[in-house]
């Protein structure tokens, strides 16, 4: 595919293009033009630190300033207790380093509707398949085969293939989420870890529920995948892309519950709560309140709703095993039958209960696999919103606490003013003027933040109710039709046997 | 026969009242009961109260016996089955299959979810609420309409029967308008009756031994007693199959009501499809109801009816083995005696006696069991016929909700 693209853009244009593209054709050639040359990466290298896969840091928006802080090129490994420091640099297996663009993280919302415009011809498949069990005993896992296929150039290649297990996913999601979540962008979340199921898998029961739970698992990674790349942002991200492409993939040992980071996350999510509590916010904008209280309501019925779906799932499945039972039944009824004409009846009734049965099971398979599927991944989803939505109530708190801050700061200049040590009252003061300073800048700085989560909110908050909607229809006419073809089928089947009953004299 | 009835369940604290429902022609079981000018027995109209259901029976006769040509008695399940027990007791009908009686009506089951939704009112929103109070009021009502026609049916067998119809007991049973006291048998009767059960299913073991010189009769032994058990067995796990059906029904109506407060609630584009959506679902749950229902009626309880059949039929086939073994031992007292030259014409008499008994037995229960042949054949084709048109007709209602829906959504896409 690269081979294909034209030459690239002289190195100077390479430096200019990248502030405010008009759409997103170009974002790509400029990618494509960095994937090519890496002396055009390094030649606008001012532009952006190689030391990070970050944006640049001066960028005065970047709100990631003070992550890339914590980044040491040197170990490839993270360090597994950090589980708030963005990723290291991509590994030596790729040759190449794709750092996003700068202005991903600032696009005025103009630009991203015309992203969203070009994302109908978004031409990216991904697929999950052919799990694998590796290892044996309690120490063994499922591997997946991930296949992209695509022709969007930020990849290196038109058709990629590796391998996964499950944990990859899972770290895969800690990293986009310490990075992306703190900026108001809805990350959608992993599939949950089963201890029960894949204990059972591990020990290597052969049975239907281990076989179920194994496609249950893949078909959730598999939309798991899709939905973080319909993310403009994600797409591009290198964590995202080497998980994509790299045949080799650092373990996230931190994905582990009783790792060291997992006791940290449960820590954080519990301080987290605390907080939520604790902080009151004065929402001055209606927009928030009013979504706020949307998705609290819509949390609540989707939940409802995919208690009902599953107890159908759960009585259709009955209902397909207790049919093929009683056709079972018919059938011997019919073979004592003595009466000829009334056994072949009783025969037949058997064989419509039994293609029936089979019906039942489809349609159960449909309700689960479209509906109370879905429903599930749009419950976790709404927690990420919602959690979205704390993020910025925890940036309206440091900019508040700030603000008292330096309130603090002030009057303790103020009261200097006062004092009587000229001595020691020029240096005390220029303390004060120097911690003033600093608090100021921190007040801006959480202002400036506070702003842009908001900014961001309200834009993920859109694409969001729209990939909602258009979920939502799709699925359900989907299931619809499911259900139509059942009839359909049934209808086929009674209007055969009418005939056999008939047919007793 | 058109009949109409009301339903008045009085619970301690509310009354639930369902107006009066017309029921079309039952005698489902058994298609070719002469409607007889001289003798019709229907059920006119039932009344539930809290533990006894009343039935009122009305007969029009033009036989002689009656004071009247027409008239109406009310009475209770335990009277139908004193008239049925009194059948099974009177020597004279060994030869015949008597006519299952019907079951106790039970609606144990209806009154306590009854119960439990009249608790969980203040839980649940006034829409859930009536909702679910109209539907368990559409299952007691389904439920008192079976009982209904399962005691109209055993009547109507026996109005039927050449022999049965001429009893007196059914005569009383039709005519006397005053209580007939029988009260439900207390401990130690229904102590006798296990016993006695105990002994006849014994009993029966060593009868069904012997072979029978009869073709016919051993043709039937054997198939009675495999046709039986699987009759049972069939019906067992149709009820267990109807049961999901209804779990299930049930399921839609909850995804359907959660789909409205979705949709009522939803501020994007999607709140016209979960209000569609939600009605498409109310509709189409009504429909797998009453599927589920009709499976009721028309295999479910066929099955059922041709359990307790058999069963009959079973008894009259231990009566006639009994009556086979007497006059087998009969035969070998008389010639015991005649060969001690001891009692012989008192052993003569009982041979004799012996002998009338079992053949009389034969004859009527040969036919009674080529009766029962014909009937069964008749009751299976008219309800798997119509079991299988309502099947069609509830798959193409509902195919044509669906798909008229399906038009509406994609238009609107």
């Amino acid at each position: 595919m690269s081979e294909e693209r034209e030459p690239p853009p002289l190195p100077g244009a390479a430096q200019t293009v990248f502030p405010e593209p008009q759409d997103a054709e170009d974002l790509f050639v400029s990618a494509a033009s960095a994937m090519e040359s890496p002396e055009a990466a390094c030649l606008s290298a001012e532009d952006i630190s190689p030391s990070s896969n970050g944006p640049r840091d001066d960028d005065p928006d970047d709100l990631f300033a003070e992550a890339t802080e914590e980044v040491s090129l040197d170990s490839p490994e993270r360090q597994p207790i950090l589980s708030d420091g963005p990723s290291p640099a991509i590994t030596p297996v790729t040759p190449v380093m794709i750092s996003p663009r700068v202005d991903v993280f600032d696009r005025s919302p103009d630009q991203d509707e015309d992203e969203e415009e070009n994302r109908d011809t978004f031409d990216i498949q991904i697929s999950v398949s052919d799990p694998e069990k590796v290892g044996d005993g309690m120490n063994a896992y499922m591997v997946y085969k991930v296949t992209t296929k695509t022709s969007l150039s930020i990849f290196s290649r038109d058709e990629v293939c590796v391998k996964r297990r499950f944990s990859d996913f899972l770290g895969l999601y800690s990293k986009l989420a310490s990075k992306y979540m703190h900026m108001g962008y809805i990350v959608p979340p992993a599939p949950e870890k089963s201890i029960v199921g894949m204990t059972k898998v591990k020990v290597g029961k052969e049975d239907l529920s281990s076989v179920e739970f194994v496609e249950k698992r893949r078909s959730a990674l598999e939309r798991y995948l899709l939905r973080t790349v319909k993310h403009p942002a994600l797409l591009k991200d290198p964590d995202v892309l080497q998980f994509l492409e790299s045949s080799e993939l650092p373990r996230a040992v931190s994905t582990q519950a009783l790792s060291g980071a997992g006791i940290l996350r449960m820590v954080n999510k519990a301080a987290d709560a605390v907080n939520k509590m604790t902080i009151k916010m004065n929402e001055s904008d209606a927009w928030f309140e009013e979504k706020q209280q949307q998705f609290e309501n819509l949390d609540v019925q989707l939940r409802k709703l995919h208690a009902s779906v599953e107890s159908l799932v759960c009585h259709r499945k009955e209902l397909s095993v207790n049919t093929a039972s009683f056709a079972k039944s018919a059938a011997m009824l019919g073979n004592s039958e003595d009466h000829t004409a009334l056994s072949r009846a009783l025969s037949q009734l058997a064989e419509v209960e039994e293609k029936i049965d089979q019906l039942h099971q489809d349609q159960s398979y449909a309700d689960f696999y479209l509906i109370s599927e879905l429903l599930g991944d749009y419950v976790r989803l709404i927690t990420a919103v919602k959690g979205v939505f704390d993020q910025r109530m925890k940036a309206w708190a440091k900019w508040q606490d700030a603000q008292v801050m330096l309130q603090r700061k002030r009057e303790a200049e103020a009261k200097l003013q006062y004092a009587n040590k000229p001595d020691k009252l020029q240096q005390a003061t220029d303390e004060i003027r120097e911690e003033i300073e600093e608090w100021e800048g921190k007040v801006q700085q959480g202002e400036r933040d506070f702003e842009q989560i908001s900014k961001n909110i309200r834009r993920e908050v859109g694409r969001f109710e729209k990939d909602r909607v258009k979920d939502f229809r799709v699925v359900i006419i989907k299931y619809l039709e499911s259900l139509v073809h059942t009839q359909q089928q049934l209808i086929k089947y009674w209007e055969a046997f009418l005939p056999e009953a008939k047919a007793i004299a | 026969m058109k009949q109409t009835f009301c339903v008045i369940f009085k619970k301690e604290s509310s009354i639930i009242a369902v107006d009066s429902i017309s029921c079309g022609p039952h005698c489902l079981m058994n298609v070719d009961l002469q409607t007889d000018a001289t003798l019709q027995v229907d059920i006119s109209d039932a009344l539930s109260e809290r533990d006894k259901v009343k039935f009122t029976v009305h007969t029009k006769s033009t036989l002689p016996n009656f004071k009247q040509n027409e008239f109406s008695v009310v009475r209770q399940h335990e009277e139908f089955i004193w008239l049925h027990d009194s059948f099974v007791e009177n020597e004279e009908y060994a030869g015949y299959i008597i006519p299952p009686a019907p079951p106790r009506p039970d609606f144990d089951a209806s009154r306590e979810k009854l119960q439990k939704l009249g608790e969980g009112e203040g839980s649940m929103t006034k829409e859930e609420f009536t909702k679910m109070k109209q539907e368990l009021e559409a299952e007691y009502l389904a439920i008192f309409k079976k009982t209904v026609a399962m005691h109209e049916v055993f009547l109507c067998r026996v109005a039927a029967h050449p022999v049965l119809r001429k009893d007196l007991n059914f005569h009383v049973f039709l005519e006397y308008n005053q209580d007939l006291s029988v009260r439900g048998k207390n401990k130690k009767e229904r102590l006798e009756d296990f016993f006695k059960n105990v002994v006849k299913s014994a009993d029966g073991v060593l009868v069904a031994g012997v072979k029978d010189v009869d073709d016919f009769f051993e043709h039937e032994k054997t198939f009675l007693l495999e046709y039986h058990n699987r009759v049972k067995e069939a019906s067992a796990k149709s009820d267990r199959k109807i049961r999901s059906h209804k779990n299930a029904a049930d399921d839609i109506n909850r995804i359907a009501s959660t789909l409205y407060t979705l949709g009522t609630q939803d501020s994007t584009d999607l709140c016209k499809f979960f209000l569609k959506v939600s009605e498409l679902f109310e509709k189409t749950r009504k429909i797998e109801a009453r599927v589920a229902a009709d499976e009721d009626l028309k295999l479910a309880d066929l099955l059922k009816y041709y359990l307790r059949e058999s069963q009959a039929a079973k008894d009259l086939l231990y009566r006639r083995g009994r009556a086979l073994v007497d006059y087998e031992n009969a035969n070998k007292a008389l010639d015991k005696a005649r060969a001690k030259n001891k009692d012989v014409l008192q052993a003569e008499t009982t041979q004799q006696v012996c002998c009338q008994k079992f053949e009389k037995i034969s004859e009527s229960a040969k036919q009674e069991l080529i009766d029962f042949k014909t009937r069964r054949v008749a009751a299976f084709r008219k309800n798997l016929v119509e079991l299988a048109e309502l099947e069609l007709k509830h798959a193409k209602g509902n195919l044509q909700l669906l798909q008229s829906c399906l038009g509406v959504l994609k238009g609107d896409t």
